[in-house]
Parts: structure tokens; sequence; C-alpha cells
């Protein structure tokens, strides 16, 4: 079993052949098992090495960098041992061709709200109005015709969606509404950490096929970020990050003070992201039945599954069909 | 019939995947796949390493296109893990002998089952020859389509590395 490790001191990280150390301020030592990692999570500061790159890409573990905030900063991807020229080709394709490049974004939206329905359907009675609204407004994802219009019927149904959370949340903290750079409330700080935890979730599942993660569709393929992955994300963060949010706060297991606010910036400080993570790791990590392979298969594979059924369509194999959870 | 060898050869593990499944050859070829993870892939790689240890020429890359796991004076031995898959094994043995019979080389070749300490010894007869031949010009044609050829349920898809990827579907 391949995990996720997290460090969250500061300290140095070091390769004594095949073993790698991680080492904090006290000069305490701990070694990682190289064979179980399969993505390394830096909250700290750390210093490193070639060496270590080295033997980490061997086994290629992907590095993750967080920021003081514990926003993402960057990761590090060994070089790809196999790639697909043809799957590049057909990706921009996918992109260059209106009509696919609308296909595959309306898919993205219209999954997506498909999870965020599914979870205000979890607070019946509560939420019946917003359900209402969205519903009338997912109608026009159908009948968009340019990849603006999409991405303003997307922003309005997710500002109706977040402003309901205080409706079921017994905790908001005084949230009002979703305001992305910089967060100054906790509920803010919350949701903004999780996308980033999903973002790169989704990255590190994209890495395992040959899809490019530049090329994307819903969002204007960026320089600065790896805009699959942001689509890809649309899907998943209404089912696995807002659920693991919603259990964190109506469980009462985060609280005030797990947030910190400095400058005017509002972040989940170590023990808060350490209870974020626990629930987001369990959740990723749960399994359930799945229908065409007839095996059980956890949130993360169905990630994965997502990029092989793209794949599948861009190869002309296979129309896309979104994910939209079942169970 | 005349043969134009060099415009047919092609990989020995492409001989493989034809005779296993031509969709995943197909895949393969386009450098879809996703076997990395796969633990019986590593564990075949260290066996590899470490069984015949005094076997002087391993891993022989020929003509830049088949690579020989160990090459003695009158043998070629290949080395796999189980005995699972024997023919497209034996297939693709068969198929490194013709080719080396094209470079004017005639040698005979054994398979070595490591697990099951099972040795096959392949000999190239003419009828093989123009099986092979006739593999060459389907995989040829395979890797030319457009698209990849549809999947075809075998009994070992659920052991395949491209299980997910093939069988992953939306279920109304
Ligand atoms: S899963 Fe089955 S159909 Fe798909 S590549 Fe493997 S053997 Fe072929």
């Amino acid at each position: 079993m391949y995990k996720d490790y997290y460090i969250f001191s500061n300290g140095k990280i070091s390769r004594k052949e095949n073993t790698i150390y991680f080492e904090d301020k006290e000069e305490n030592k701990k070694p990682i098992p190289i064979e179980q990692i399969e993505r390394l999570h830096f909250f700290g500061e750390i210093d490193l090495n070639t060496k270590f790159i080295g033997l980490i890409s061997q086994y290629d573990i992907i590095l993750n960098f967080y920021n003081y905030y514990g926003y993402y900063i960057g990761s590090y991807l060994p070089r790809k041992k196999n790639v697909s020229g043809l799957l590049i080709v057909k990706q921009s394709e996918g992109y260059i061709f209106h009509e696919k490049r609308l296909f595959f974004a309306k898919c993205f939206v219209e999954s997506a709200v498909f999870h965020i329905l599914r979870n205000l359907r979890n607070y019946k009675g509560k939420t019946d109005e917003v359900i209402k609204e969205i519903e009338e407004e997912k109608q026009n994802i159908f009948k968009a015709r340019e990849i603006d219009e999409l991405m303003g019927i997307e922003g309005r149904i997710r500002k109706r969606y977040y402003e309901s959370f205080s409706l079921f949340l017994n905790n908001d903290f005084g949230f009002s509404k979703r305001e992305k750079r910089p967060p100054t409330d906790p509920l803010n700080a919350l949701i903004s950490f999780g996308n980033g935890m999903m973002y790169n979730t989704v990255l590190g599942e994209i890495y395992k096929t040959q899809l490019d993660p530049t090329i994307s569709y819903l969002h204007e393929p960026s320089s600065k970020r790896f805009s699959l992955s942001l689509d890809i994300a649309e899907i998943f963060k209404p089912l696995i990050v807002d659920p693991v949010i919603f259990y964190l706060i109506n469980n009462r297991m985060l609280k005030e003070d797990d947030f910190d606010i400095e400058e005017g910036i509002c972040f989940l400080n170590d023990e808060g992201k350490k209870k974020f993570i626990k629930e987001y790791q369990n959740k990723l990590e749960t399994t359930i039945k799945h229908r065409s392979l007839n095996r059980k298969v956890s949130y993360r594979t169905l990630i994965r599954l997502e990029c092989y059924k793209i794949i599948k369509a861009l190869i002309e194999d296979e129309p896309y069909k979104p994910l939209k959870a079942w169970w | 019939m005349d043969f134009d060898f060099e415009k047919y050869k092609t990989q020995g593990i492409k001989v493989n995947y034809y005779y296993i499944c031509k969709r995943k050859l197909w895949l393969y070829d386009k450098g879809i796949c996703f076997e990395k993870n796969f633990d019986r892939v590593l564990q075949g790689k260290i066996l590899h390493k470490n069984a015949f240890q005094r076997e002087e020429h391993k891993d022989m890359l020929i003509d830049e296109m088949i690579k020989i796991d160990i090459v003695s004076a009158d043998h070629i031995k290949e080395i796999k893990i189980s005995s699972k898959m024997k023919n497209p094994d034996i297939m693709q043995l068969l198929y490194y002998l013709f080719y080396l019979k094209q470079l004017g080389i005639s040698k005979k070749g054994t398979i070595n089952y490591v697990k099951e300490k099972k040795v096959v010894e392949v000999e190239l007869t003419e009828e093989d020859e123009k099986e092979i031949k006739s593999a060459l010009i389907n995989i040829r044609q395979i890797l030319m389509m457009k698209k990849p050829p549809e999947i075809k349920k075998l009994p070992y898809c659920k052991k395949c590395a491209y299980y997910e990827f093939c069988y992953a579907k939306e279920v109304d």
C-alpha cells in the first residue's frame, strides 16, 4: 500500500542509501519507509538535496509543497517514464474543436452540479429553496454555447451553494460568502485549504496516466496552474472535500481555535490541518462497489477512472460520461 | 511470397501482446500503459536480474529492436515469471529466433519459468515462420488503426493492467 506522508514541522530531509530520514530542529531523526510512500507533503520549512530527489524520482514519488498558511506552492513530479504523443495530439484536438471542448466542459459542470445537489439533498427541509434555484439554473448548462457562459452558470450555482452552507452547518464561524484570496474567516479558509488539497490529489492521479495536465477544457489552459487538474477537481470537490468540511463542523471536531488569523488572513493552524487531512484521507480511502468493474474501488481510484474515461473519449474509443455518484 | 522483413519488424513485446490481446497491443504501442505500479512486473525485474548470474550476455539489444534476455553459443533464453501466458511467450521467442534467422544467425531457444522452475525448449519450424510472418503483417495493420480495437472479453481481463481502463464505465 502506498501512502501520503504529511510533514508539518520544519527540518531537513536526507537520504542514506535507500532510506530517507526526516530530521526536525531538535535533531530527532525519523526514517520514512520509501516503499510505502506515494506522495510527500511538506507544510513546514524543509531543506533537501538532489541525492534525495534522485531516490524519490526512482520510486516515482511526488513532492508537494505548501506555504506557511497551508496554501499550495508547487510540486516536484519525477520525469515521466512513458508519454503518449498520440494522446497529447488528441487532447489538443479536444481543445481546438469548439464542439469537443464545450462537450467536455459541460460534462464537468454537469457532474459538479450533480454532486452539489446531492450534498444539499442530505439537508432536506433546510435547503429546499436553494435546491430548486440550482435545478433551474442547471438547465442553462445544456443550452450554453460558449465556455464563458458555462463558467458564469457554474459561478452562480457555486455562489448559491456556498451561501446556503450556513443553513445546515451548526457553526458557520460568521461565514457569509465565498472569498478566495485571501480568506478572512474560518469557513473560507477551510474551503480554500480543502480545494487546494483536491487540486493536488487530482494532479497526482492525472500524473499516473498519460494525460497532459496543462491541456484543459472548462478552464483555459494556463501557464500558472495545471488546468486539467482544476477541470477534474470540479467533479470531486463537492463529492470529497465538502462532505469532509460538513462532517468536521457538524460533529464539532473543528473549532475556532483550530484557526489562526494573521494580518487579516485566516488559515488552519497545524492542529486544524491535521484534523482536516485525517478526515480527507479517510474519505479518499473509503471504498464503494463499482458497478462496471464489479470490484471495490476507493474515492481516490474514482479520480483515476475519470482520467481513463477522458482518455478513452479522446482516442475515440468510447464517448465520455462524467461520474454521477450513484450510491 | 516476398516478405519484406524490414517493413514489418517490431519489438518482441508487441508480438507477445498480439497473442494476448489486440487492444492491449494498440494501447501499448500508443504509449498508453499503466503497468508501473504492478507488483508482478517489479518482481519480474528483480528475478530477472538475480537469476542466471553467471551467464555473460544478458539483456542483449540486437539491431536496436529486440532485447533478448540471455544469449549463449547455441541458445537464446527468455526468462518469465510464470507460465500463465505460455503461448504468447513461446511466440515471442519464436519471433526472436525468426528475427535472428533474418540476420543469418540460427539458434535454438528456451523459456525459463523461474517460479515453476520449468524450462521449455523451442525450435523454429517452417510452419512457425509462416505464422510469424502473418502475425507481423497483422500487427502492422492493427497499429495503423485510428482507434483502439474494441474490448473482447477475455478470461484474463480481470488480471490485466488495463482492466480498470477498459472496463470503467458509467452505468445508467
Ligand atoms: S483488460 Fe482485456 S480487453 Fe483490456 S487490454 Fe486487457 S486483455 Fe485486452
